[in-house]
């Protein structure tokens, strides 16, 4: 399509339209919860995310977060690979299967983990808890995030100039050689965009979270947990804190993932070219 | 969200694919399903098992109490009206981020990713604040016209709104782009208006992303729990109904209603896939 410069009123109604919408929907929600949190200055903000439980409960959210990139970035790519280099039965089904976090409800995926895990569950292991612990929160937040690398890394796999490969391979490279010298620089920006969407989804998951880790206070309580506690306690205080920072986190997101897709987009382009 | 050919043009017949060691193959094929089996697969099976276990009658009178089918009716009705807002705003907003050019584009094509970045927690406290009984647009609502925002259905649209609005742009935007001009010029200078160029021109090739977009934001919505739970833990939809049955010990009242929406969800998944596997053929 072609890009053009308003002219017509018509073109202004749909720009205005779509500019008001965005606004409402996104702009004035991010300008509120900066002005309340902010509304006494910066140190109550300071003073409320300093608190030894509010300390705990970002660490706590840190680690497991990190644990669930680390686990789906790594079987992230070994699926996309299977997915796009490997012709087999029960491929399309491995396909669906990938998807479902996407469209399962996070409390489900935390209920389901109770029917494992739980007091009297399938699964129940005896020498150390997994509900209520650190290792369901580490389970909830895989979940939920785990579709991101695979669906990043699957498209650029797919559309891959095979000939580089081949040529590595005819020159003796080993497998392992060819995918770190030849594969990896293709897909990478791919990778660091699926990376940070898991990332993300992992830091704000609270659904999952909240069923399986149960949220007690000092032990497995994560940020997004904290927020809803502290709603219920009156601490509007440290609620609003916690909410602007995790916000503020958001945002450092976005831009991180525009600047990859800037990348990607180059790169592909510069593909392009180059096979023109 | 992207999906990519079941059949890949680039197919694989190199020369090194015989030196391949079978373990290498297998070793990364059994891992996938190992790993996709245990997270994805599992609790699928767990939540229809446990839902059934105790028999279809109880089941069924789980389900067809009031709290619960109003509860899934709610979430249902919700839903389904942020669709179709959704998939209008939607398909406008791509529309304007690339075909019109205008200053403060970039932070606009930026912007409209933060439903994707936020944790939709912080979703309803941002809505609490704004729309709440305490504030200036919430009171107005409230004093004037008569109706509460909060903890009530416009504040679970609002924030269904809001955590849905990327879905279909994402899947627009990409078939917009690819787009060849010529068709639409050669319409605009045959005489055709912009309204006739976009319904009979543009809108049938984008029509399957428009339909896997809605799609997938219908299906994010029924699933929806950490906005809905601030703005409107009254009236219940499913999942914050699903989330007291589960606080409470009531399994079998859960597990039904997990069913459910697992169906709902997973008749979405093999329809997109569907659209997607037909639009890529």
């Amino acid at each position: 399509m072609r890009e053009i410069t308003p002219r017509k009123p018509l073109h202004f109604l749909i720009l205005g339209i779509a500019l008001l919408y965005i606004a409402v929907l996104l702009v004035a929600p991010i300008v509120t919860i900066v002005q309340k949190a902010l509304a006494n200055g910066f140190q109550p903000v300071i003073t409320a995310l300093s608190e030894p439980n509010v300390i705990h409960a970002l660490q706590v959210t840190f680690v497991m977060t990190l644990g669930a990139v680390l686990l789906n970035t790594v079987f992230g790519i070994i699926i996309a690979w299977v997915l796009t280099r490997q012709q087999f039965r029960g491929r399309r089904f491995l396909n669906i299967l990938v998807d479902i976090p996407f469209v399962f409800s996070p409390v489900i995926a935390g209920y389901s983990l109770i029917v494992l895990f739980g007091r009297d569950g399938w699964l129940t292991p005896t020498a150390f808890p997994i509900v209520f612990a650190l290792p369901g929160i580490l389970l909830a937040k895989t979940f939920v995030s785990l579709p991101f690398v695979t669906r990043e890394v699957g498209p650029v796999l797919a559309t891959l100039d095979t000939e580089p490969e081949a040529a590595a391979y005819t020159m003796g490279a080993s497998q392992w050689l060819t995918f770190r010298r030849i594969i990896l620089p293709n897909i990478w920006p791919g990778i660091m965009y699926g990376v940070v969407l898991t990332l993300a989804r992992a830091l704000g998951e609270f659904g999952a979270v909240a069923v399986v880790g149960g949220g007690i206070e000092g032990q497995t309580e994560t940020a997004t947990m904290f927020v809803f506690r502290a709603l219920n306690d009156r601490n509007k205080v440290g609620a609003y804190s916690m909410s602007l920072l995790l916000g503020l986190t958001a945002i450092v997101v976005l831009i991180v993932m525009r600047l990859l897709r800037r990348s990607i987009v180059r790169e592909q382009t510069a593909h392009v070219n180059h096979t023109r | 969200m992207t999906s990519y050919p079941l059949n890949p043009t680039s197919e694989i017949r190199l020369p090194a694919q015989r030196t391949q060691p079978a373990w290498g193959k297998w070793g990364l094929r059994i891992a996938s399903i190992t790993y996709l089996a245990a997270f994805v697969a599992v609790p699928v099976l767990v939540i229809n098992v446990e839902g059934l276990r105790s028999g279809w009658d109880l089941f069924w009178a789980s389900l067809v109490r009031p709290a619960a089918l109003n509860a899934i009716w709610l979430t249902l009705w919700t839903a389904a009206l942020m669709t179709v807002i959704n998939v209008i705003m939607g398909t406008l907003t791509a529309y304007v981020l690339v075909s019109y050019r205008f200053p403060g584009k970039e932070i606009l094509n930026t912007l409209v990713d933060l439903p994707f970045a936020i944790p939709t927690l912080v979703t309803g406290v941002m809505l609490v604040l704004l729309y709440g009984p305490q504030t200036a647009i919430g009171g107005f609502f409230e004093k004037q016209l008569g109706f509460k925002l909060l903890f009530a259905p416009p504040a679970i649209v609002i924030a269904l709104l809001f955590v849905g609005y990327p879905f279909v742009i994402r899947a627009v935007q990409p078939v917009l782009l690819t787009l060849e001009p010529n068709q639409q010029d050669a319409a605009q200078t045959l005489g055709a208006s912009d309204w006739y160029t976009f319904r009979r021109v543009i809108f049938p090739a984008i029509r399957p992303a428009v339909v896997t977009g809605g799609l997938l934001s219908f299906a994010r919505a029924l699933g929806e729990f950490g906005a809905i739970v601030i703005v409107a833990i009254r009236p219940q939809v499913a999942t914050v109904y699903l989330y007291g049955q589960v606080e409470g010990g009531n399994m079998q009242a859960a597990s039904a209603v997990s069913v459910v929406l697992l169906m709902i969800a997973f008749i979405i998944t093999l329809t997109v896939d569907l659209v997607e596997s037909r639009r890529h053929a």
